[in-house]
């Protein structure tokens, strides 16, 4: 069921889908590899393939299996996996991403403070310092995965998942750091709020993140917070 | 423009079609009917394109009073219709008189009826699909579940009425089933086998909190060793085992990323079956391989696609 080349694994995952995994781990280079086979697809796009799920170090290829079977479709694959080398990516785009860190907006930064021994500002002063890759989105509509935190601040997600979570907030779990799109559940620890609009349908960019941008949360005044609040 | 007053929504009515694959790479998850099978039926019957814009209402139907004549077809499980208190056959072409009234009560059978209107459900396009994601409240009718008051437009119909009915071998096809069928998920391998004797011999009840994003599960929970597990795309009809061992299968309106372990995945040709699925049904699993699968799916595919299963 999983057949191994140099480069990748593909792993059956239903059906009608094949994971194409890069790496075992989250890398940089895993992370590339993967930019570089959805710019393939989007340039050379394959009859039959319906969607594609980047994530950290693996592709969910979801196909039509009345199209054909999945060892076709790795064999299509193996061909454009061969190529990523030669694929020039475009340069990353710089987002600054202005956050208001603490009191309503993040109800868990003094918990994660506590949890690490450092003061509140510091851990705002470790987040917002740091600059992060966008490595896929997924989840809801325009969330993006953010990595990777800085080692002091690295967290687990709370016990229990808040039933809701309001969007905008700012999250970190475990390695990575996020930004809600949507009022969701989740159990991300929240330690500030933009008042940016993450995915907006009539936006011709709709999810303001795409993957393989490069991101600076930038803190700001709850007062701020309120002057840029988008709708 | 011919429309629909919404008298009544019913539990939970949406606007769905077939979906919106295609965006995962944004976080966007395919959506669309929940029983895609009933919601392509029953478009057939009014004569739309198989993909047309239709109502999904869930366990309780609602109310609707047609402004004008229209051709109407209910498909997908019994919410006992009548048309002006009259009842109305379930799986057939109905015509509808301006000012008639429709009506669908408490399921009889499964989770979801739809209802289908020739000229289909006219809302507006976002990527490339009408159906609504609540969740992210996009798409559908104003990316949210109908409200009484709600007037919903209504395309050109598509030619005059004639008699239809679902070919009787196609509805029991359709008729609802307890045991679905998977092929090993993606971490099929971190479950030792007396783990896996215990998923496919055991029976699951569907708990309360289900929706169209999962269905979780309650019965004997699988023990699960910690293990970390780095987050990777999640396939329709995966069956995730989170750290409390209590199986979810994600579905239509699912995240489109996740990070806990897949012991299996339900297989395409079953997935309508887990869209009727109510909370408090009783399930269980069976192993599949993937070559049966895929049979499956495509002998289910031309047993749609004949002109034989749709009769006059």
């Amino acid at each position: 069921m999983a057949t191994a080349n140099d480069t990748v694994d593909f792993r059956f995952a239903s059906d009608q889908s094949l994971l194409v995994y890069f790496d075992q781990k989250i890398s940089p280079e895993a992370h590339r590899r993967i930019r570089a086979l959805l710019h393939l697809l989007a340039l050379e796009p394959v009859a039959g393939v319906r969607n594609l799920h980047p994530a950290y170090c693996s592709v969910l290829v979801d196909f039509d299996a009345l199209k054909f079977a999945h060892g076709e479709l790795e064999a299509i694959l193996h061909g454009y996996v061969s190529r990523l080398d030669e694929v020039r990516l475009p340069d990353p785009r710089e987002f600054e991403i202005p956050t208001c860190y603490g009191g309503e907006h993040g109800p868990d930064l003094n918990e994660v403070a506590r949890l690490h021994g450092i003061s509140p500002d510091q851990v705002i002063h470790l987040h917002s310092a740091a600059a992060y890759t966008v490595y896929f989105l997924g989840f809801v509509p325009g969330f993006g995965y953010l990595g990777e935190l800085p080692e002091t601040l690295r967290t687990p997600r709370l016990a229990s998942p808040r039933p809701t979570t309001p969007a905008g907030s700012v999250g970190i779990a475990d390695s990575q750091t996020g930004i809600y799109p949507f009022a969701a559940p989740g159990g991300w620890r929240l330690i500030g709020r933009t008042p940016f609009a993450m995915f907006r349908h009539e936006r011709e960019n709709m999810s303001l993140l795409n993957v393989g941008d490069r991101v600076r949360f930038v803190p700001i005044s709850s007062a701020q917070f309120s002057a840029l609040l988008e709708a | 423009m011919s429309s629909i007053l919404v008298e009544s929504p019913g539990l939970l009515t949406t606007v769905q079609d077939l979906g919106r694959p295609g965006f995962g790479h944004i976080g966007v998850s395919p959506s669309g009917a929940a029983d895609p099978l009933s919601l392509r039926l029953g478009n057939r019957l009014v004569g739309n394109a198989e993909n047309a814009a239709a109502l999904e209402m869930t366990l309780v139907g609602g109310t609707f009073i047609f402004r004008q004549d229209a051709i109407v077809a209910v498909t997908g499980s019994d919410f006992g219709p009548t048309l002006d208190n009259v009842a109305v056959r379930h799986g057939e072409a109905i015509e509808v008189h301006a000012n008639q009234t429709l009506r669908l009560g408490a399921t009889r059978s499964g989770a979801r009826c739809y209802l289908c209107v020739s000229g289909g459900i006219s809302v507006p396009m976002f990527l490339g699909s009408t159906s609504t994601h609540l969740l992210s409240g996009l798409g559908g009718f104003e990316g949210r579940a109908l409200r009484k008051g709600d007037i919903l437009k209504i395309g050109a119909a598509s030619g005059p009425f004639r008699k239809k009915r679902i070919a009787p071998h196609v509805m029991k096809h359709l008729s609802s089933r307890n045991v679905l069928r998977c092929t090993p998920g993606p971490q099929a391998d971190w479950f030792p086998e007396f783990v896996q004797g215990s998923f496919y011999s055991s029976r699951y009840r569907v708990g309360e909190q289900s929706n169209r994003m999962g269905l979780r599960l309650e019965g004997p929970p699988l023990p699960l060793e910690a293990r970390p597990m780095i987050t990777e795309g999640v396939s329709l009809g995966a069956i995730q085992v989170p750290s409390g061992g209590l199986p979810i299968i994600l579905f239509v309106d699912q995240q489109t990323t996740g990070g806990y372990p897949k012991i299996a995945n339900v297989i395409s040709a079953d997935l309508h079956c887990v869209g009727q699925l109510r909370p408090r049904d009783e399930i269980h699993f069976a192993k599949a391989t993937f070559e049966e699968a895929r049979a499956l799916l495509i002998e289910q595919e031309s047993m749609l696609a004949s002109p034989g299963a749709i009769v006059e």
